[in-house]
């Protein structure tokens, strides 16, 4: 029953498989990729979640404080970092739940690629749809807080490298929750602690902008620990999520 | 190449109190099929994920061409293809695109042998919707054809011809008849007959 009458590799023997090409890591990866923005993009409510929230809680401080530039300069950058980092966390919840209850997971442990590949590319898949576009809000959220337009570049940045390392770190704390109900909570209480440095180092880079001084340091810092993840949290991610396939 | 082989032995798998396999040993030859049958909660399906490394069982070893699986699993699980309760399709992908994202993680596969997999498995002409709109027994079919398009030496079925009507019943026991006949194994855990008519058939019943 082929569509054609030439022999399809369907009709090789099995042990001939090797003959079919294979797909390297890296272009699992990068199909890894294309289907969740593929798919991201088909279900734009859940993209703008963490934006709005991020958006309506960096907002409220001048409602909650003072309208006064010199007292919202001050807050701002906690208020910044709290913000990203506490919408970081709600977009987490959908990092691998989805592909969980659907067996994707469960191909992509079974298809010979290396796990740790794909779920990099899952993550960043994720930063760029919200982490991304968080560090492109964070500048507009700063202006409101008064902060000077010569620092936005430098709050950009910061949150750029703070976000790759929250979204990196919040992949370990997906994996290890994947078969909880209703993970949120216990999700929260994983990622925050490992999350810390990243607000510490983030919103000090902020203050620093805000004051117009040397921003380059805690910048560093933030890229160091953005480094740092990139290298650990994909091992870490793929053993948590084969812990929570079994 | 050498002809593939799967034997197992002396399974035991706990899950927290319960004692799920006990024991459970068998060998497999190429163009062999198992049957694994058992009422509900027997452990069939977690004997399918212990053999695609989906579990770690306490005792027993999974033996794959006469070499251990946990020496190279990622090789191992490269070489079989596992179909769930659930079809892993994605809802808001057509039929066609999960294919496509699927099976190029593992291969690469023309356009126009995704097609040919489409249509032997009578999922050509739903093939560019939603998978949401899809019947559960199309999404089956959609599955069946990913199953031909992964071309691996071993398949691990788990109640493969649910949801399927008595014509794609048929079809799952043509398509298993031909994995054997290329050379493959499968591992079946079904409720009912398998429909293949072959002498290669074996059965291996799991107590409660």
């Amino acid at each position: 029953m082929s569509a054609g009458n030439a022999p399809s590799v369907l009709e090789l023997p099995v042990t001939a498989a090797s003959a079919v090409a294979a797909v390297s890591a890296w272009a699992a990866a990068r199909l890894a990729l294309q289907r969740d923005l593929t798919l991201a993009f088909r279900k734009p409510a859940q993209l703008l979640q963490p934006l709005a929230f991020f958006a309506l809680v960096t907002m409220l401080f001048p409602l909650a404080i003072s309208p006064e530039l010199s007292q919202l300069r001050l807050v701002a950058p906690g208020a910044i970092w709290a913000a990203a980092l506490l919408a970081s966390l709600l977009a987490l919840e959908f990092l691998f739940r989805d592909d969980a209850q659907d067996g994707t997971l469960e191909q992509y442990v079974l298809s010979g690629q290396s796990l740790t590949a794909l779920l990099f590319a899952k993550t960043i898949a994720h930063w760029l749809l919200t982490g991304l576009p968080l560090a492109c809000m964070a500048p507009i959220a700063a202006l409101s807080l008064g902060a000077p337009v010569g620092s936005l570049g430098a709050i950009m940045v910061a949150v750029v490298l703070g976000s790759v390392t929250l979204s990196l770190v919040g992949s370990i704390g997906a994996g290890l929750t994947l078969n909880i109900k209703r993970s949120s909570a216990l999700l929260s209480l994983l990622t925050l602690p490992l999350s810390l440095p990243v607000l510490i180092f983030g919103a000090r880079a902020t203050q620093v902008a805000i004051a117009g001084g040397p921003v380059l340091a805690p910048l560093e810092l933030l890229a160091a620990l953005a480094v740092l993840g990139v290298t650990l949290a994909p091992l870490a991610a793929a053993a948590a999520v084969r812990i929570s396939l079994e | 190449m050498s002809t593939a082989s799967l034997e197992v032995e002396n399974l035991h798998l706990w899950r927290g109190e319960r004692h799920v396999l006990r024991g459970v040993g068998f060998a497999l030859a190429g163009g062999q099929c198992l049957k694994v049958t058992g009422v509900n909660g027997a452990g069939k399906t977690s004997l399918l994920r212990t053999l695609a490394g989906l579990m770690y069982p306490e005792e027993g070893q999974v033996r794959w061409c006469g070499t251990d699986v946990r020496r190279d699993l990622r090789g191992f699980q490269g070489a079989l293809a596992y179909l769930g309760h659930e079809p892993p399709l994605k809802a808001d992908l057509t039929a066609r695109e999960n294919l496509h994202y699927w099976i190029r993680n593992r291969r690469r596969v023309s356009a126009a042998l995704l097609a040919q997999a489409l249509l032997r498995v009578g999922a050509e002409p739903f093939a560019d919707r939603l998978v949401r709109t899809l019947s559960a027994g199309q999404r089956r079919r959609v599955a069946l054809a990913g199953l031909t398009l992964c071309i691996v030496p071993l398949w691990l079925l788990d109640e493969p011809a649910t949801n399927l009507d008595a014509e794609g019943q048929r079809l799952i026991g043509s398509l298993i008849a031909e994995q054997l006949a290329r050379g493959g194994l499968a591992v079946a855990a079904v409720h009912h007959e398998l429909p293949v008519a072959l002498g290669a058939v074996r059965q291996l019943e799991l107590a409660a």
